[in-house]
């Protein structure tokens, strides 16, 4: 498989540009935050993404969805980044139908992911819980209840958390903290009794949540893929959702990287365009050759889902870390090479440097997934 | 693709992996280690082991010297998605290349553009075969980066160009057989536009080699000197005063070439060579947690790059390249490499110092590393590809 877009992958990208540019520029955030917007995204635009069949990209089509794969939906994030449209696509349609997915027994898929292809459910997983990613140590306990469980503890980072309709929640069922084995999956309603959500206003102003669980009733069927043994779900879930990130992340620096370039050709200080500076052109050199290997390492993550998730893990181990890396040197020297206009609200470059903080502390850092591939090579 | 074009391909790549598995000595299935495991070709050209010689002669039997080339030329008459799936077949079982070639890998792809049939039927299939080893005639004393203002001359008489001038930095220039070399034949021309691109036989009369001591204690690099030496007009490849655009075209594939250097992918992870000498806690963990993340930041950097080689190539077979791409990759590849020594010297500590001895394999070790250092240099260095990237895929203005 070659790793250029098809023909049908580029048309797909211009169709996701074309609605995205035209509707939600970097001013639609501006204006969901300045505005304190209640949903923090557009429900229009949303209806818009289902309509052109993005909501349920991933989603089989005998789910009503367009059984499309990683590769496209990295397209679509590819263009969510360039210009930091919020949207539910991340959290519902990439990583929430995965688990539902890959994860759902028949019933769970019949109920779930038609009216995630149409638009009607928003869902998203609740995972980390201290300060840093770190699956594995997750605590929130799941104890038997009768036919069912109750599930006690809280959680942070939960993209989108304030309006989904659905929570799926990694909790521990057996084992303790640090261990693979006794993890477990579960559907949870977010107006059960017991949960209480806490909307966090992030820097990126970007939807997250925290939430606490309470002693929350789940029933036998909200298990989500097999008790105690949700890790490897949990894994395949989570690499396609760093995988969707490591391509927003892409589009981001990609987007900052032109509009900088751009600046460097129209600036003039002492008498000269700024670009005309040796010292800049060099810098905006390497970062435009970090940003074309990071592209390619994403494509061949994206790629390496699609081939098979299971076998995935160390390109989107590389991919997830260089993204970091790339972006956060690109929205540096975007500000950098703005001046001072950079540090002012007013201009856009401010936003592209605050969502990808955002970026990479999702689902892993470059720190995290570099000590991945470095595990894996068994050093 | 279509669907029986697929199919097609998965035929081509099991029968590849059959032959392969076949035809290719255990001895070259490990990454050579030393210069003597790499064989170049040429009329002087000796073989270090029978599995050498059996692996280059069953290769260039099929045309896989050069497997994309035509076969007409002595190439395999592979397609862009074949070639990439022989490639990969080939890393597979780590498979080492059969020959080694600046023919292969500079001259033959200017020929294949700019040479007219004449010159392509004489030269190319005896590259494929391994016949002759070409070396390069490209800098000067005073022209290394700025390469245009050489300054050898090619005056005319008759039918041939009488050549006068030296040459430096050229690699293998002692036991090449022929040169392709850029010279000034109109020194009233702007610097650019008085260029011609030559071909000429290395044992002509008046041409000279004197191999370069450098730090690494090796002379892989030459000076070249010619004194009235006389070439026929007919091995001007492309047109008289045109040679930049040859040169041009050729060092884009020079640093396609230089930008792959190193055992990438290859071979132990790199962090358990450095366990060897620096030691593992009982997980297995590195004993030096700073240089095990300077590894792993590496490792990430690598797998990266050999996807953006992939996708390089995958572009330009698309028609969607850049042509001033392959400077990029010039520009970082050889940066990882530099770095990817750096860490092994780090990782061998005193062990990595030894300069002389057996058991360091004569220092082969610190001669790899002071040898990396030319890599950022030699093919146009790290700032003049960054000052490419910058004018012409950047098109930022006055550089």
């Amino acid at each position: 498989m070659a790793l250029v877009l098809t023909e049908e992958q580029s048309m797909l990208r211009d169709s996701a540009r074309g609605l995205i540019s035209d509707k939600a520029p970097v001013s639609h955030l501006r204006a969901l935050r300045d505005n304190k917007d209640p949903t923090g995204f557009s429900k229009e635009l949303w209806h818009s993404f289902a309509e052109m069949g993005f909501a349920g990209l991933l989603v089989p089509e005998e789910f009503g969805g367009s059984g499309l794969g990683f590769m496209e939906a990295g397209v679509v994030m590819e263009e969510i980044g360039r210009t930091l449209m919020p949207s539910p696509f991340l959290a519902t349609s990439v990583v929430a139908a995965s688990a539902l997915n890959r994860g759902g027994n028949a019933a769970q898929k019949a109920e779930y992911l038609p009216k995630i292809s149409n638009g009607s459910l928003l869902a998203t997983l609740a995972i980390d819980e201290g300060a840093k990613h770190r699956p594995l140590q997750t605590a929130l306990q799941a104890v038997r209840a009768g036919n069912g469980f109750k599930l006690s503890g809280a959680k942070a980072l939960v993209v989108d958390g304030h309006v989904v309709d659905l929570f799926i929640v990694a909790a521990r069922t057996s084992g303790s903290a640090g261990e693979r084995d006794g993890l477990t999956l579960f559907l949870v309603n977010p107006k059960a009794k017991g949960v209480s959500i806490e909307r966090t206003i992030m820097v990126d102003a970007h939807n997250a949540a925290r939430i606490e669980l309470a002693n929350v009733e789940v029933n036998a069927d909200s298990v989500l893929g097999e008790v105690d043994q949700g890790a490897a779900l949990l894994d395949s879930v989570l690499d396609i959702g760093r995988g969707a990130v490591a391509a927003e992340m892409v589009g981001l620096s990609d987007e900052v990287f032109s509009r900088t370039v751009e600046y460097l050709k129209n600036r003039k200080q002492f008498g000269k365009l700024i670009g005309e500076f040796q010292a800049l052109q060099h810098r905006a050199a390497e970062l435009y050759v970090d940003i074309e290997i990071t592209r390619a390492a994403t494509m061949k993550a994206l790629q390496a889902l699609d081939a098979d998730v299971v076998k995935a893990t160390s390109s989107v181990a590389v991919a997830k870390a260089r993204a970091g890396t790339t972006a956060t040197r690109a929205v540096q020297e975007g500000v950098q090479m703005h001046g001072g206009m950079g540090m002012t609200d007013q201009f856009d470059i401010g936003f592209f440097m605050k969502r990808a903080r955002v970026c990479e502390e999702l689902f892993g850092d470059a720190n995290y997934h570099t000590e991945q591939l470095a595990r894996a090579r068994g050093y | 693709m279509s669907e029986s074009e697929t199919a097609d391909l998965e035929k081509f790549r099991s029968e590849t992996r059959t032959w392969l598995e076949a035809n290719c000595p255990p001895e070259m299935r490990k990454p050579a280690t030393s210069d003597a495991d790499v064989f170049w070709g040429g009329r002087n050209a000796k073989f270090s082991s029978e599995p050498q010689r059996i692996w280059f002669e069953r290769m260039r039997d099929k045309g896989w010297t050069v497997p994309d080339w035509p076969k007409e030329y002595g190439g395999g008459g592979l397609t862009a998605a074949e070639h990439k799936v022989l490639r990969s077949e080939m890393a597979r079982m780590g498979a080492r290349p059969p020959l080694s070639s600046f023919g292969i890998w500079m001259l033959g792809p200017a020929l294949l553009k700019y040479g007219n049939e004449a010159q392509k039927k004489e030269h190319l299939p005896k590259i494929a075969a391994g016949l002759i080893r070409w070396c390069q005639g490209y800098s000067e004393p005073n022209a290394g980066s700025d390469l245009a203002s050489l300054q050898t001359r090619a005056e005319s008489d008759g039918d041939d160009f009488v050549i006068t001038g030296s040459k430096i930095w050229t690699s293998y220039a002692n036991y090449a057989d022929w040169i392709f070399c850029l010279v000034r034949t109109d020194p009233t021309a702007k610097k650019h536009d008085g260029i011609s691109f030559i071909l000429f036989d290395m044992t002509s009369k008046g041409v000279t080699t004197k191999p370069i001591l450098l730090i690494s204690g090796y002379s892989p690099f030459c000076e070249t000197f010619f004194d009235g030496v006389r070439v026929p007009k007919s091995h001007v490849v492309g047109t008289v005063n045109r040679g930049w655009d040859v040169a041009k075209y050729l060092l884009q594939h020079e640093r396609a070439m230089i930008s792959g250097m190193g055992e990438r992918g290859v071979g132990r992870p790199l962090g358990q060579i450095a366990a060897d000498s620096v030691g593992a806690d009982a997980q297995g963990k590195l004993d030096d947690a700073m240089l095990r993340g300077r590894i792993a930041t590496f490792d990430v950097d690598e797998a990266a790059l050999a996807a953006c080689a992939e996708r390089a190539v995958d572009l330009a077979k698309a028609g969607q390249a850049h042509p001033a791409f392959s400077s990029a990759m010039k520009y970082y590849g050889t940066e990882l490499n530099k770095r990817r020594y750096e860490i092994l010297m780090s990782a061998g500590g005193v062990d990595a110092l030894e300069w002389e001895s057996e058991r360091s394999r004569q220092g082969a070790r610190p001669r790899a590393w002071l040898r990396t250092k030319a890599n950022s240099i030699e093919g146009g260095t790290t700032e003049v590809m960054l000052g490419i990237v910058a004018k012409r895929i950047l098109d930022l203005p006055g550089a």
